[in-house]
Parts: C-alpha cells; sequence; structure tokens
C-alpha cells in the first residue's frame, strides 16, 4: 500500500536533488533553472499528496497557483539568461563572475 | 459580500488595474517618449493611495474568506511601502534618462511588485502569501536587470532571479509542509490547530522552511550573499528601491507570519529570529568596513540594518513589533536620503561609486557634506539624532523581553559599524585633495538629501508622532 509517507519521501528526495542541482552545478545556468523547476515540482506532489489525504480542495488549488507562478519564473529566468549571454556570450556557471559577492 | 470584498482590497484592486492600463498605453501610445509621464502618474497615484490606506482607520477587515487582512498593521506598513516607492521613482528617473534607461516598463513593474508588497503585508493565508511574494520578486528580478546591455546589471539580475527562486522555493516547500499538517492554509486555522494540537514536528520544520525562505528576501544573514552582489550591479535608482520598500514589506511578512500564525508559540520562533538577528548584524557591520564601493557598503549596512529590526521580532511582543515598525520607516527615509546623494555622484559625467572619491567633499559642497554627515551619524545610531532612537527602541523591546544578551550584542554591533559611516565623514572633512566630483545641479536629489537629514534632526521631539502610530499597529498584530 503506497501511503502518505511514501509521497512525502519522494517529494523531499526531489525537493534535495533540485537544492543539490544549484549548489554543487558547476556547468551550466540552464541546469540550475531545471533545478529550481524541480524544486517546485517536488513541492506540488507534496500538496497534491496532502490534499488527497486530508480530503481538503485547498491544497490542489495551491499546485494551480504554484504550476502558473513556476512557469511565469521560468520565463523570466529565461530572458534574463538570454540578457546575459547577449553580453557574456556563455553561459557557464564559472563565468558569472565579474562581482565577487 | 463579494463587493464588499473588492472594496477592501481596493488599493491593490486599483494599482494593478492602472499597472496594466498603463502598460497599454505605452505599448500602443508613444512607447519610451511616454516613460516620464507614466513615472509622474504612477508615484501620484501611489501617493493618493497611501493617503486612502491612511484614512482606513483601525478597524479590522477580512476578504475573501480570511484571505486578504486589512487591519492598522497592514495599513501602516503600506502607507510606508507606497510612499517610498513614489519617492525613489520620482528620485531615480533623471539618472535613468540621463543613461537611456527610462523605458515606460520601468514605474509600471514597479507599480507591480508593489502590488505584491501590498499584498504580501495583508495576507492572511499561505496562498496569499505566496503570490504576493513572489509578484513583487519576478517584478523585482527584471528592474534589477533593467539595463541590459550592461554586464554587471544582467549578471545582478541573474544572480538575483537564481537565489530568489531558490528561496521561494524553501518557503513554498515550508508551506506545504505547513499545510499538511495543520490541515488549513488560512493563517487563522493554523493558529487554532496549534492551540488545540500543539506544536507537531511537521509544522516546526515548515515553520524554519518559511523562515529561511523569508530572511532571504530581507537579506539576513546566513540567506545574504545576493546582497551585494545585486546592489552593485543594478542601476543605482534601482538599488535604493530595493533597499526601501522590499525590505519594508518582507519584514512585515515575516511580524505577520508569526504573530498571525504561529503567534502561541513564540518560543519556537523567537530563537530563530534572535540567531539571524546577531548574525546579521555582525556580520553587517565587520564584512562592510573593507568595501570601498558605495554601494556594496550600503549593502552591509542594509544585512546590518535588517538585524536590528529582526531584534525587535526576536522580542516577541507587541512592544517589539512597534519598534521593528519605527525602525523600518526610520531606516527607510535615511536609505532615501543616502541613496538621492549617491545618484548625484559623478565625475565627467560618469557615476563614481568609489568611496575614495568623496575626499574633500565638503570644499566643494558644504551643505550637501553636512546633510550626508548627519545621515551617515544617523545611521551609525549616534544619538541624538533620529537613529539612534529606531535603535533604541529595538534594543529597550528586547531587554524587556528578558533578550538582555541580544541587546548587548547589538549595542556592540553598532559600535562596530559606526567605524565605517565615520570613514565616509573623515574622507568628506579630512582627505586628500584629490580631482572633486562634478558639481551636478540636481534639484530633486538635493532636496530629498536636506529633508532627510532634516528629519533626521528635527525628528527627535517626537519623532513626528510615528511611535503612537506603530504602537497603534503593532497591538492590532499581536493579541
Amino acid at each position: 500500500m503506497v501511503g502518505l509517507e511514501h509521497y512525502l519521501t519522494v517529494a523531499a528526495a526531489l525537493f534535495v536533488i533540485g537544492i543539490f542541482g544549484i549548489f554543487l552545478n558547476r556547468k551550466n545556468i540552464i541546469i540550475i533553472l531545471m533545478s529550481i523547476e524541480l524544486m517546485l515540482l517536488s513541492v506540488n506532489i507534496n500538496l497534491i499528496a496532502f490534499s488527497s489525504f486530508l480530503n481538503d480542495l485547498v491544497g490542489q488549488v495551491f499546485t494551480m497557483f504554484v504550476l502558473t507562478v513556476a512557469a511565469a519564473e521560468a520565463a523570466i529566468g529565461l530572458a534574463i539568461l538570454v540578457c546575459f549571454f547577449r553580453n557574456r556570450g556563455t553561459i557557464d556557471v564559472e563565468d558569472v563572475n565579474v562581482m565577487k559577492g | 459580500m463579494i463587493a464588499a470584498d473588492l472594496y477592501t482590497a481596493l488599493p491593490e484592486i486599483v494599482l494593478a488595474v492602472y499597472a496594466m492600463a498603463a502598460l497599454m498605453v505605452g505599448v500602443y501610445g508613444g512607447k519610451d517618449t511616454l516613460a516620464e509621464p507614466i513615472v509622474w502618474a504612477t508615484a501620484g497615484l501611489m501617493l493618493l493611495l497611501a493617503l486612502f490606506v491612511g484614512a482606513k482607520g483601525l478597524d479590522v477587515v477580512t476578504a475573501f474568506n480570511g484571505m486578504y487582512i486589512a487591519d492598522a498593521f497592514a495599513h501602516f506598513s503600506k502607507m510606508i511601502i507606497l510612499v517610498s516607492a513614489a519617492v525613489v521613482m520620482v528620485m531615480g528617473q533623471g539618472y535613468m534618462a540621463a543613461r537611456g534607461l527610462l523605458r515606460f516598463e520601468y514605474p509600471i513593474l514597479i507599480a507591480l511588485s508593489v502590488v505584491g508588497m501590498m499584498l504580501m503585508v495583508s495576507a492572511g493565508d499561505l496562498i496569499a502569501l505566496y503570490m504576493g511574494l513572489e509578484l513583487q520578486s519576478l517584478a523585482l528580478y527584471v528592474v534589477a536587470t533593467m539595463n541590459r546591455d550592461s554586464t554587471r546589471s544582467t549578471e545582478a539580475g541573474l544572480k538575483y532571479f537564481i537565489l530568489g527562486a531558490l528561496a521561494s522555493g524553501l518557503l513554498l516547500y515550508g508551506a506545504s509542509l505547513t499545510y499538511g499538517y495543520a490541515g488549513t492554509t488560512l493563517f487563522a486555522g493554523i493558529i487554532s490547530t496549534i492551540s488545540e494540537d500543539g506544536m507537531s514536528i511537521g509544522l516546526l520544520m515548515g515553520l524554519a522552511f518559511m523562515l529561511a525562505g523569508l530572511a532571504f528576501k530581507v537579506s539576513a544573514v546566513p540567506f545574504h550573499m545576493w546582497t551585494p552582489d545585486v546592489y552593485e550591479g543594478a542601476p543605482t535608482p534601482v538599488t535604493a528601491f530595493f533597499s526601501t520598500a522590499p525590505k519594508v514589506a518582507a519584514m512585515a511578512l515575516i511580524a505577520r507570519l508569526v504573530h498571525e500564525a504561529f503567534g502561541v508559540v513564540p518560543g519556537d520562533w523567537t530563537q530563530i529570529i534572535a540567531f539571524l538577528a546577531v548574525a546579521s548584524m555582525f556580520v553587517g557591520a565587520i564584512a562592510a568596513i573593507g568595501q570601498r564601493d558605495i554601494k556594496r557598503l550600503m549593502a552591509y549596512s542594509s544585512i546590518s540594518h535588517m538585524g536590528f529590526a529582526l531584534v525587535g521580532l526576536a522580542a516577541g511582543t507587541a512592544q517589539g513589533v512597534q519598534g521593528m515598525l519605527v525602525y523600518m520607516a526610520i531606516y527607510v527615509t535615511m536609505n532615501i536620503g543616502v541613496f538621492a546623494f549617491i545618484l548625484t555622484m559623478s565625475r565627467d559625467g560618469k557615476a563614481v561609486t568609489d568611496i575614495g572619491s568623496l575626499r574633500q567633499y565638503s570644499k566643494a559642497e558644504p551643505l550637501r557634506a553636512l546633510a550626508l554627515l548627519v545621515l551617515m551619524f544617523s545611521l551609525a545610531g549616534v544619538p541624538p539624532l533620529v537613529g539612534f532612537f529606531g535603535k533604541f527602541y529595538v534594543l529597550w523591546a528586547a531587554v524587556n523581553a528578558g533578550l538582555t544578551w541580544l541587546a548587548v550584542a547589538g549595542v556592540v554591533a553598532s559600535v562596530i559599524g559606526a567605524f565605517y559611516y565615520l570613514r565616509i565623514v573623515y574622507y568628506m572633512y579630512f582627505g586628500d585633495e584629490i580631482e572633486p566630483l562634478d558639481r551636478v545641479r540636481a534639484p530633486v536629489q538635493a532636496t530629498l538629501l536636506i529633508a532627510s537629514a532634516a528629519i533626521m534632526v528635527l525628528g527627535v521631539i517626537n519623532l513626528f508622532g510615528i511611535e503612537g502610530l506603530a504602537a497603534l499597529a503593532a497591538d492590532a498584530l499581536v493579541k
């Protein structure tokens, strides 16, 4: 029987993979965008699982909002990335280094 | 019913509809030639809305089944947000126009981010919180990249976007856990679940994740890495905007979340916030010492100031929230003055941000140098200027809540921080002779700089009554 905890475990694993994808990846900014998407989708799994477990529709409504915002966020992220590429001619993570923070 | 709900949320609706209408006018009208009128119209509308919100009084009205709360706390924060956004927009327009950056989208994006901020401070539900935060952040990512032909600006936007999206992800994960373990997304529902069944481990995780996500937005240590780079890379008017209204909104959102949704278990979040506060105060104060770029210095200064505002929240009392609100109002006023000055810094027509270029500035422009001196002393918290009272309020609230160690740490951090503010004053009055800065005629900026400094001096009489208003706002939030 697949229960709530299984869904939560999958979601937590995907979330952690997403975070590590952002911090450990040394190659390409597109991969960072994918990792961000992975984090948001793992949250959606969480919300849907809770929604079904609690017999409550709010979680699914929340998911629809998250999906919409994730789409907008990806669009803005790619737009910024295109601007960056025009200026630097590269999208390597190591080349995001004009300012040292 | 729906009409009453819509009326309650009227300020947000008006601003959102205005932004969309202005976008249409901009696209089908004169494009960037209309940028200046749109800036003025947006600023005027924001000031009108600030008056409208301020006249709403003290009743607590909820709309959309509790998703939207209009109380004195929300009104107070919205007034600071609207006024500071309008002032900063008008202040930066000359700078943007001179560098060909004044596109008509700029005021519209600012207006949309302000709608997001107003939703944030009025949020009574995790969904409303998330949507407000995202509306604000998405607009700000684009504004940071406004100078799209500059490597620095696009890099700043990219860094802000990646770390901001990570923060949203953390916040959202926390929200999903909170929803699952409380069974509702309404703040009122979460707090009643906690008072009946106690704080479960799932709710604690949810709270910790949400605070981590929000700490990113106020740039509290250890989530501050983006701040110096974004402040340095973004065009100066945008930096000025970043350091004022969004900070107020995010700080108010933290206060709203911890008090409305987790107010019955203060012990669980005051220790997290106290840690963020101590770390921010010290890292902000120490890291700023090595900075030579005034925008980076202001970034670390804002990190440190956010630490002080968090001290007020860490107290977990109405007095603490009052202290935080007073602190934010004072901080925003000082920052507007300092950035009005930074906007006028140029040599041979090019903007400079090096602190060393301020040497002997007092000889060229004695009045502006004096105003900046007052602001720097006020930022450092030197009595009797108003900046001192801001610090005094939050530290006093911490002492009254039994957090004496936190107040002592705050005093030590403010002494360390005084060093780099005073260095700017030292350069202006006693530095070596160098090629002076341009003598720019900038009436708007000069007026704001001097007005801000005058407020820092004259405000010592009664802080312009702001502490009474903040007390009413705090009482509305903390029951």
